[in-house]
């Protein structure tokens, strides 16, 4: 099986928003409206403050709560676990937008442009049946599609990966196989403390963030592991 | 519009979302009192039909906020998980019994009582469905409580409740029994909401912008009714009984309504954002 995921690592996200950017371009999405976009966390008071910039988003959950409430089957979640809408099914009544927990869903109901009338590139990729309904992230499905079609790897091969993951600047996002030990997100995982946002609720997100080196498989102890796998195999 | 990471009031769901509640659960606790007052013939195809058309009125608000509205029908695709879903289906099934029901006591035909009990069932069904469509909304914590469906039935029928005493004062008709009916709905409704605020309590943004309208329910929503009913209930003076009970009914009905409006678009903060680390650059803390 396969579980798409994405990993944030927080030590690395300098909150340049080039991944909200990245997004927009590759989605089209209109004015004030993120699919994948990066808070500035400040906690404390001076001179005992500290910042994280998190990059957040539909978390493509386990057991997502937009799909168990939606009405007319619009939202659906994939067996690599992208949740998806289906924009012709979709009536617009934005309850998934209120059952989700991490704020991830949009309803535009008329067509905005960035400066009032629709430029050029803004009227070529303008979709209406985005209008009205609920939309959101899609982990960049086509792209994924396409390239596993191409026999490319998402998470590996840019053209196959979401696009907010090949633009940022620091490495901070990744993208891969949960269900793949050897995947670049599981390393990640394994030799990294992590958590998901509110775990408390259930949800299962296919979305982690890292916060630390593993005391155990992170840093230098891996890095020693990892050097002592390899004079074994030599 | 903040995008947190505090929470902030949604805007998704509207005044228009809220009339569905309000007129909704107004209209459904009305069928229900009807039901269960034996109220007869002509008053009761009156009062069960007015009840039909709030809850239409509540439904076709609702279809005034959805995006696609000429999709509306695309909302009966998923039963099996969506409280939606089931809230449209209650909804014809309220509809079938209702009209049925009305026709019956208009006709004074036999078998009027039972389809109006039919009726308040699924008028039942109708608003447990909206309780639990709030319940469902795991993005909004003050809505997912487990209190929430019993709060949302228990104000539906104290409002539908006081719909009834409006107008029976309004046509002079009206019962010492109905009184007491209309008094227990409403203690079980403060009841409901003192569950619900204690349920909402580590919710300091929302218990704070619930709190005006919970105080409204619980003084001139419950207990201004009930001193209102109790005079009403030792009165021998039919005028006296009538005016205080209405009085007592528009009370009830009308911070119930206001209550429902709040919760949706003045209490519903949604859940934010929270990290329960911060990124450790060099050493742990």
């Amino acid at each position: 099986m396969t579980r798409w995921a994405m990993v944030a690592d927080l030590r690395r996200c300098v909150g340049c928003q080039t991944c909200t950017a990245a997004c927009k371009h590759a989605n089209a999405t209109p004015p004030g409206v993120q699919w994948r976009r990066v808070l500035d966390i400040e906690i404390g008071n001076f001179p005992d403050v500290k910042r994280a910039f998190v990059p957040v988003g539909c978390q493509h959950c386990e057991d997502p709560p937009c799909m168990t409430v939606c009405p007319t089957k619009a939202t659906k979640k994939r067996a690599d676990g992208i949740v998806t809408i289906d924009y012709d099914l979709c009536i617009g009544c934005a309850y998934c937008a209120v059952a989700c927990p991490y704020q991830a869903r949009y309803k535009t109901e008329r067509a905005t442009f960035a400066y009032g009338k629709a430029a050029a590139h803004e009227a070529k990729r303008h979709d209406p049946d985005r209008l009205a309904v609920a939309t959101k992230c899609t982990f960049c499905v086509d792209r994924i599609d396409a390239g596993l079609a191409a026999g490319q790897q998402p998470g590996v091969d840019p053209e196959a990966t979401p696009a907010c993951v090949n633009a940022c600047i620091a490495q901070a996002l990744t993208f891969g196989d949960l269900d793949d030990p050897s995947s670049n997100v599981s390393k990640l995982l394994e030799m990294n403390e992590h958590f998901r946002m509110h775990e408390e609720l259930r949800t299962g997100p296919g979305f982690y963030y890292l916060w630390d080196r593993s005391e155990e498989t992170g840093g230098v102890p891996a890095l020693k592991r990892l050097v002592e796998e390899a004079m074994d195999l030599a | 519009m903040s995008y947190g990471p505090t929470p902030w009031v949604q805007r998704h769901w509207d005044l228009r979302a809220a009339a569905n509640f309000a007129a909704g659960g107004a209209g459904s606790g009305l069928i229900v009192v009807a039901a269960l007052s034996g109220a007869r013939d002509a008053p009761a195809a009156v009062a069960l039909l007015a009840g039909l058309a709030l809850v239409a009125v509540g439904l076709f608000a609702v279809w005034l906020e959805i995006g696609r509205p000429l999709r509306a029908l695309n909302v009966f695709f998923n039963p099996r998980t969506s409280w939606m879903s089931r809230e449209a289906i209650a909804a014809v099934v309220l509809g079938v019994f209702v009209l049925r029901a009305a026709w019956l006591h208009a006709t004074d035909s036999p078998g009027a009582v039972a389809t109006g009990a039919a009726a308040a069932l699924a008028a039942l069904v109708f608003v447990g469905c909206q309780g639990m469509i709030l319940r469902a909304a795991k993005g909004i914590p003050a809505w997912r409580s487990s209190a929430t469906p019993w709060l949302i039935v228990a104000t539906s029928l104290a409002e539908g409740a006081g719909l009834w005493w409006i107008a029976a004062a309004a046509h002079a008709q009206g019962t010492r029994t109905g009184l007491a009916l209309f008094g227990a709905l409403l203690c079980v409704r403060l009841f409901a909401w003192l569950a619900w605020r204690r349920s909402i309590a580590r919710n300091a943004r929302a218990s704070a912008a619930m709190a005006p309208a919970g105080t409204a329910l619980s003084v001139l929503g419950t207990a201004l009714p009930l001193v209102l009913a109790g005079v009403a209930a030792i009165s021998t003076s039919p005028a006296v009984v009538l005016g205080l009970a209405g009085t007592a009914g528009a009370l009830a009905f009308g911070t119930g309504i206001a209550f429902k409006i709040a919760l949706v678009v003045r209490g519903a903060f949604n859940q934010g954002f929270a990290i329960p680390h911060m990124p450790v650059r060099g050493k742990r803390a």
